[in-house]
């Protein structure tokens, strides 16, 4: 049966229903533009067959064919779309610096996607709240104080904080910092919000 | 809240299919049994049960729904689609006696999504499935609702075995709800947790280094 191949793209991405991103199956992208040239062949010479000898019972296999295209059509471009949105997501959750293994799992397209969305991003935050730009990815929840008790969960390295002070984020040490500084590293698993 | 920032193109509502919705690409794999009513030149290796070069008319054959849907025509028919089993008296029966009992998920798991496709389809049941499909839904809806409110922090899985996609979508809509509302309660709502996203992912990369 036709198609197959391309549901399959679609079944990859719906089992990893929480967002993330697997890598981008090239293979199987190829074999479904594969089986749509080969439909799409067969359905020119019918159609000329259909056109010049007039054989009109060859029209049900046509439409056959052409729902299939259409069907392969509409799972590629849900296959992509929908990577397109995890992606997008990445951005919130890590940050503007992905770490290489999720950027293994992308293409080169996809690649220049993120980047280009990163630099739309950034231009429309410095947009916003007068010189210094709002980032619009902090405080997605509503802070309760402006410092929070942090522990960390690994070896970080060295942090600067607004004072100009440099602190070391080493595992299981404990510290107070503002809360703006760390939300993105709580995100990222680095530190872990302590509340007493 | 659910803070969340993947949020998939959601599944299309009624008889409208979205084209770009995982779920919905998914429902329309589904087979439905259908009958031709022309020959279809050459292209008889796709009915793996016959030699012949043709697919020959009257042939049964499963075909999933949107190729059904993309053949059919008032007009000029090429095929004529029949019922699947669930959908028929007899099953509608069945769901008019108690909706509660009947494990959707081994009968659909597209129940309702599929029942609201077939209305493409212009069967002399047609108003019949209808009304039962929506029956069977009100007459489940209050369970999965009470169910989906009440367990936290229990194992959910004896629950959703018997949902259909649409119920489970439903019941975990109440378990994030649910949730929340305990988090709040117990004044964690403004706690800071990684992303869902990291932690993941962090998991099966152990597991791959396990494995």
């Amino acid at each position: 049966m036709f198609c197959e191949k391309a549901v399959e793209l679609v079944r990859e991405l719906h089992r990893m229903s929480d967002g993330q991103l697997p890598a981008f199956n090239e293979d199987g992208i190829r074999q479904v533009l594969e089986e749509m040239k080969a439909l799409y062949e067969q359905n020119q010479s019918d159609v000329n067959e259909a056109k010049t000898e007039g054989k009109s019972e060859l029209i049900p296999s046509i439409k056959f064919r052409h729902c299939c295209l259409l069907r392969n059509q509409r799972c590629i471009t849900a296959y992509l779309y929908d990577r397109l949105l995890r992606i997008r997501a990445l951005r919130w959750e890590y940050g503007s610096v992905l770490p290489t293994t999720i950027r293994f799992h992308m293409c080169a397209e996809e690649v220049e996607w993120f980047n280009q969305y990163k630099k739309s991003l950034a231009s429309y935050m410095r947009s916003l709240g007068g010189e210094e730009g709002l980032d619009i990815t902090q405080d997605m929840k509503p802070p309760k104080s402006l410092y929070i008790e942090v522990r960390c969960l690994k070896d970080h390295g060295e942090f600067e904080i607004d004072d100009g002070t440099v602190i070391l984020l080493k595992k299981n040490s404990q510290h107070f910092l503002p809360r703006w500084k760390c939300e993105q590293l709580i995100r990222q698993g680095v530190l872990e919000h302590v509340i007493s | 809240m659910d803070t969340r920032s993947y949020m998939p193109v959601p599944p299309g509502v009624g008889t409208e299919e979205n084209v770009f919705s995982l779920d919905d690409i998914l429902l329309s794999q589904e087979r439905l049994p259908c009958r031709t009513e022309s020959v279809f030149p050459g292209l008889g290796f796709v009915d793996k049960s016959s030699d012949s070069r043709h697919i020959p008319e009257g042939t049964k054959m499963e075909i999933p729904l949107w190729l059904a849907k993309g053949l059919y025509e008032r007009k000029r028919r090429v095929i004529s689609v029949e019922l699947p089993r669930v959908y028929r008296e007899g099953w509608r029966t069945v769901f008019g006696a108690d909706a509660n009992v009947v494990d959707l998920h081994t009968m659909g798991p597209y129940y309702y999504g599929l029942g609201s496709q077939m209305l493409h389809f212009d069967s002399p049941e047609n108003s019949e499935i209808a009304q039962c499909v929506l029956q069977t839904f009100i007459g489940r809806f209050r369970r999965t609702m009470d169910s989906s409110q009440n367990a936290y922090n229990e194992d959910t899985s004896v629950l959703v075995e018997k949902l259909d996609c649409l119920e489970r979508a439903l019941f975990r809509a109440g378990q994030s709800g649910l949730n929340a509302f305990q988090l709040w309660e117990k004044g964690l709502a403004s706690h800071l947790t990684a992303s869902s996203l990291v932690t993941n992912y962090r998991k099966r990369k152990l597991a791959d280094l396990q494995a």
